[in-house]
């Protein structure tokens, strides 16, 4: 039987040979221009996290589901599901407790304690495992960015899995 | 695979005028996609905030990835977590 980690380590050798999307250049830049005890924060994920009465994703689409899920604020952070299972990770961390991919409790204790002004009343979450991002770069991902930027958030954390 | 979207996430949504920090289990991938601000954690995968139930540690890394917003080095900042 190949250990968790040995899996790890054929995941990371494999995707070096992997033609992932690059860039060249500067990045976008947005520098935050407030304190961050003023800032409303949201969190993205690529855990493939969806509410129970919410569509799972479709493991079905060639090149992976570049649709995203949108997670209400006041969420209760146990009831949400996993949606993306991969031979590359363990979950048995995430089901014991969703903050490690999702750390939602995390940052109300910061709202809690000032650290950051307001969480935003929702959050995304997408799907990992997407081979094929064109539909994830041209839609989706500007998509998410646009409903963010109206609800006024100043601070996007974003996770992978 | 994640890794890479999060990157192109990172990207669109800074493109909209939000500041973006993002975390990352394969640099590899990350310096090819550039996105503005990341911090690279020594975790396996399924574990970007190193350990569950351990909120003092998933705390000092958000703290860390959160520290970026304020880094004034050229971007893309591709920052090894010190937690």
């Amino acid at each position: 039987m190949v250990s968790i980690f040995k899996l790890d380590d054929l995941y990371r050798f494999f995707m070096r040979a992997y033609p992932v999307k690059s860039y060249s250049g500067t990045p976008p830049n947005a520098p935050l221009h407030k304190e961050l005890n003023r800032c409303r924060v949201a969190l993205i994920t690529t855990a493939g996290l969806h509410l129970q009465k919410q569509p799972p994703y479709n493991d079905r689409i060639i090149g992976g589901d570049c649709s995203y899920r949108e997670i209400p604020n006041t969420i209760e952070t146990q009831v949400l599901a996993l949606g993306h299972r991969s031979k590359a990770f363990d979950a048995s961390g995430t089901e014991s407790d969703i903050n490690l991919v999702f750390p939602l409790d995390r940052f109300r204790e910061l709202e809690n304690g000032g650290k950051i002004g307001s969480l935003n009343d929702r959050h995304f979450s997408f799907m990992g495992s997407i081979t094929k991002p064109k539909p994830l770069i041209k839609k989706t991902a500007p998509e998410v960015g646009q409903m963010l930027k109206a609800d006024g958030v100043d601070v996007a954390f974003l996770t992978p899995v | 695979m994640c890794n890479q979207s999060v990157g192109l996430i990172q990207r669109a949504v800074e493109e909209t005028g939000i500041s973006t920090i993002s975390i990352t289990l394969d640099e590899n991938i990350t310096q090819r996609v550039k996105p503005p601000r990341v911090l690279s954690v020594p975790y396996r995968f399924g574990y970007p905030l190193g350990e569950p139930n351990n909120p003092e540690l998933q705390h000092a890394i958000i703290a860390e990835a959160l520290s970026l917003l304020e880094d004034k080095t050229p971007l893309p900042i591709l920052k090894k977590s010190s937690v």
